[in-house]
């Protein structure tokens, strides 16, 4: 067994002369005694390399390293922040004294740290990728993307593929002078494809990943992740234009849980609610979906993309319930949000680097299954489609409207999928759209890997779930009348 | 003391620069290039009249390439001591034995490098503290808020400045440097009736701080956007005229620009693909950069490959595509030239018909003026759009109330036709300048 801690000490303290004493003496000068309501230090260091090939040949590769420690002091709704790439002692001082001048004076108190037990198990491997396999291997690869793709389907005009790996090591410091490590490794890969058929021509991409090495990239599953982007991009060449207006929806398993994301998850996040700029504001106990709908986000899943050990204020990951049959049950908490609103932190304070502040962040989001068969759920819809990939999407929490772009759907009347339809994006209203959930499928799948949430700037890697569900009604931004 | 201010350590990253090209040199390399940038600032928050954070920012990196004939390695560090930057050669090189040969690999051709490096007015230092920036931020924040007793929340105001240099050398011989500030700030309030709530914001950012808008405009700006959107409905489904007002147009020329960057055409990409010489937008469209323009967001003398720029180039003249966007790399793979536009395309104008906002709306009549835009369908491929919308119904050029949870779709290539009408109410902010623009009709999803 590989220690965490003494990886992120190799890493992040011994080489700029730094001793766990040193790192603990910063964080009780920026505490202070009562002076601060909270404090911590984030080192960070990644190393991550990625690998692009575009018309058959791997034509690129980068190789890059980041590192450096964010300083926060926070004082009642008050936060300072600081950073540096220079980890060197006196880089370190110079950053505390920014952060220090924010707090009160004459105050005589300890912090009151939440009491918590980091898991027992992990939830990844401190490995690192990019020594998985060697150089060639990874070439090989996606080589192999472009070889199966084109022969896949004479129809396949151009192939993309890239594969991208990182190896991160964080030290948080928490304000007790407590030191919480976390070594977190990141795989992706992916494909696109463009086809064209009678001069038409349409794309597709597929891929995967999660917290493990390059082996997880076996041929076969580099063939499923190229036979899905051909498959999708090939239905894609026979669509018709999507209808405009408001109708049934059916969605399917897995990716489209990014429905959840949008129309409730972001909603969710304790700063919002904290400051009730959240459509789910003082919320609690209401009846905000369908009693059909249980939502959880949960870090602790083996090997996820949205998976952590610990968070990035050092506290350990949890299986949360958001919404249990359709009851709103709690928000997703970072350490200053939990104490102002007086309830207990639940392992989602997440940052891009060492170089943002941490606010509230979704893990794996996802809808538990229910009881219907997926087939009877489409054989149910009279008049309105089927959506089986997505794209992106987008919320106003404020407003409760997001939207989520198909790029895989299908027109279905009396119960019978029709024809393949257009990319259109689709718009609701969160708490309205989980309302009108009529039926939950028994096939909970998550998404393979390759979420990425953006908030205030900042991007973190997530995950998104769910059955195939049905809405009674949402609005389809098709051009057909 | 000035949050952003000294000479972010010129002289470390010019020597770390050629201590890149000469380790390249040394590992065998036959071409190779550097861009590092440096930059110091502070930005901070205010929220419901109290002070919310303070940020200090300091950034450095380096990201270089090497090629070895038509091979070529990347990579990037933070840290710009020589020997870090010295082992990034090496990570490069190492990639670079392994990558595939492509002929149009390489650096942008000698001949095109800048041969001038003059001052473009982008660095306007600042002499603001923490505390003055808190108390502007505060006075911002309090204009909104004490606009309307409906503005019952706020999400804060936001005071930031920064000053950033960059620099760019290759083996060419060519080495490239400037400096440039952003200073601004923005407002982000919520006004509530009932159980209705709508969150809108407005910014004022600029590189010369004397070309900011008021605070107190700023602050009355964003409380009277979200004021506005009180009442919100939907409308029934159906095909009508639609104004891209001025604060969301430059974003349908940004889709037009995206298609039109050669990383996509070469590869056939983009449904403006070989459509060079044709017309692609009404005939009284036109659309120029002005990558020299003084003093303007993204002047410079240089592109991101060291291609020396040129003061005005036409993108759409009289409805007509006269220009790609295109690198060194992007040029060979189509048998052209490069346009300068490595890292992008500088200072986009629209041309406009010289009518005001108003009079826009009474040439439409009754249709749908879309204020705000969100979600990302569009493809750039197939020319399909799709997005969700909000804004103001308007009949007889008059609006009569707002619009939101609608969708509004239609292809590209229709839409750039269907443009009736730019007028003169281009907000002259951002890196593209563009009026209301009044398209012919696009499908509204709606009831």
């Amino acid at each position: 067994m590989i220690d965490k801690h003494q990886i992120a000490s190799n890493i992040l303290l011994a080489p700029y002369n730094l001793t766990e004493l040193g790192v603990g003496k910063i964080i009780s000068d920026i505490a202070g005694n009562g002076a601060t309501d909270y404090a911590d230090l984030y080192f960070q260091y990644a190393r991550s390399e990625s690998w692009q090939l575009d018309q058959g040949c791997v034509k690129n590769g980068s190789f890059s390293i980041e590192k450096g420690v964010g300083m926060r002091a926070v004082v009642g709704e008050k936060t300072a922040f600081a950073y540096s790439d220079d980890m060197g002692m006196e880089a370190l001082l110079e950053a505390s004294s920014k952060v220090k001048s924010i707090g009160r004076q004459g105050q005589d108190k300890s912090i009151k740290l939440p009491r918590y037990d980091l898991h027992s198990v992990d939830f990844y491997q401190p490995v690192d990728p990019i020594q998985s396999i060697e150089t060639s291997k990874k070439i090989s690869l996606l080589n192999l993307a472009d070889n199966l793709a084109r022969a896949k389907d004479p129809r396949v005009k151009e192939v993309t593929a890239s594969i991208s790996g990182s190896y991160e090591v964080v030290l948080v410091v928490r304000p007790d002078g407590a030191l919480v490590p976390d070594v977190r490794p990141m795989v992706r890969m992916s494909v696109t494809v463009i086809v064209e058929q009678n001069g038409r021509r349409e794309s597709a991409s597929s891929g995967g990943g999660g917290r493990t090495n390059y082996l997880m990239f076996t041929s076969d599953q580099v063939a499923e992740y190229v036979n899905e982007a051909v498959r999708q991009a090939c239905v894609n060449l026979e669509a018709e234009d999507a209808p405009a207006g408001t109708m049934e929806v059916v969605l399917g398993p897995g990716w489209p849980g990014v429905l959840l994301h949008e129309a409730v998850g972001h909603g969710l996040e304790g700063d919002f609610n904290r400051k009730g700029t959240s459509t789910f504001s003082g919320r609690i106990g209401e009846q905000v979906a369908s009693g059909l709908c249980t939502v959880v986000d949960n870090g602790t899943m083996d090997g996820r993309r949205g998976s952590l050990n610990v968070d990035d204020e050092g506290n350990p990951t949890q299986e949360n319930v958001l919404i249990e049959k359709g009851v709103l049950k709690g928000y997703m908490q970072d350490s200053l949000n939990a104490r102002l609103m007086g309830v207990p932190v639940t392992g989602n304070a997440r940052r891009e680097s060492f170089a943002y502040l941490p606010m509230p962040r979704m893990t794996n989001t996802y809808m538990l299954a229910g009881d219907s068969d997926p087939e009877e759920v489409v054989a149910s819809v009279k008049d309105g489609i089927y959506a089986v990939n997505f794209g992106g999407g987008q919320v106003d929490i404020t407003s409760g409207k997001f939207v989520f772009s198909a790029n895989e759907a299908y027109r279905v009347e009396n119960g019978k999928i029709l024809y393949p339809v257009r990319g259109a994006t689709l718009i609701g209203n969160g708490p309205e759209v989980m309302q009108k959930i009529s039926m939950v499928g028994n096939d909970l799948a998550l998404d393979t890997g390759v979420g990425v949430c953006g908030k205030d700037g900042q991007s973190v890697p997530v995950g998104v779930g769910q059955p195939t569900l049905k809405v009674e009604a949402l609005t389809v931004g098709g051009v057909q009348l | 003391m000035s949050v952003a201010s000294g000479d972010l350590d010129r002289q470390l990253l010019l020597d770390a620069a050629q201590a890149a090209l000469s380790k390249a040199t040394k590992l065998g390399a036959s071409q190779a290039e550097v861009s590092l940038s440096s930059s110091i600032g502070a930005s901070v928050g205010v929220r419901m009249g109290e002070l919310e954070t303070i940020e200090h920012n300091r950034d450095k990196s380096v990201s270089l390439s090497v090629y070895f004939g038509h091979k070529t390695g990347s990579a990037s560090t933070c840290d710009l001591s020589i020997s870090a930057v010295q082992e990034a050669v090496a990570a490069a090189c190492a990639i670079a034995s392994s990558t595939g040969h492509d002929e149009a690999l390489g650096l942008a051709d000698a001949e095109l490098m800048a041969n001038d490096v003059s001052d473009m007015g982008l660095d306007y230092q600042w002499d603001r503290s923490v505390d003055e920036m808190r108390e502007a931020a505060l006075v911002c924040e309090a204009a909104a808020i004490d606009l309307d007793q409906r503005i019952k929340n706020s999400e804060g105001a936001n005071y930031s400045s920064h000053r950033g240099l960059e620099v760019y050398a290759n083996s060419h011989g060519f080495c490239g440097d400037y400096y440039s500030t952003t200073h601004g700030y923005s407002a982000s309030v919520i006004a509530v009736d009932g159980d209705e709530m709508h969150r809108d914001y407005w910014y004022s950012s600029e590189r010369n701080p004397v070309n900011l808008e008021s605070l107190e405009s700023v602050g009355e700006m964003a409380a009277n956007r979200a004021l506005k959107k009180l009442g919100s409905r939907k409308i029934s489904t159906g095909e009508y005229p639609v104004i891209f007002d001025a604060s969301v147009s430059s974003s349908l020329i940004g889709h037009f620009l995206s298609a039109i960057r050669g990383g996509l055409l070469y590869k056939k990409a983009s449904f403006l693909s070989d459509k060079l010489g044709e017309k692609v937008f009404s005939e009284h469209v036109n659309i120029v950069e002005n990558p020299r323009l003084f003093g303007a967001l993204n002047s410079t003398c240089f592109d991101d490959e060291g291609v020396g720029t040129p003061e005005r180039r036409d993108i759409i003249k009289d409805g007509v595509l006269d220009g790609y966007i295109l690198g060194s790399y992007t040029a060979r793979k189509m048998s052209m030239q490069s346009t300068a536009n490595s890292g992008g395309v500088r200072n986009v104008r629209v041309s406009n018909g010289g009518k005001s906002s108003q009079q826009l709306l009474s040439e439409m009549g009754t249709g749908f003026l879309v204020t705000d835009l969100i979600g990302s369908g569009i493809s750039m491929l197939t020319a399909d759009y799709s997005r969700g919308a909000s804004g103001f119904w308007v009949e007889n050029g008059e609006i009569q109330f707002p619009v939101e949870e609608v969708t509004i779709a239609g292809k590209l290539n229709e839409m750039f036709h269907g443009i009736q009408e730019i007028a003169a109410d281009s907000l002259g902010r951002g890196n593209t300048h563009c009026g209301s623009i009044l398209l012919d009709k696009l499908t509204i999803a709606g009831d």
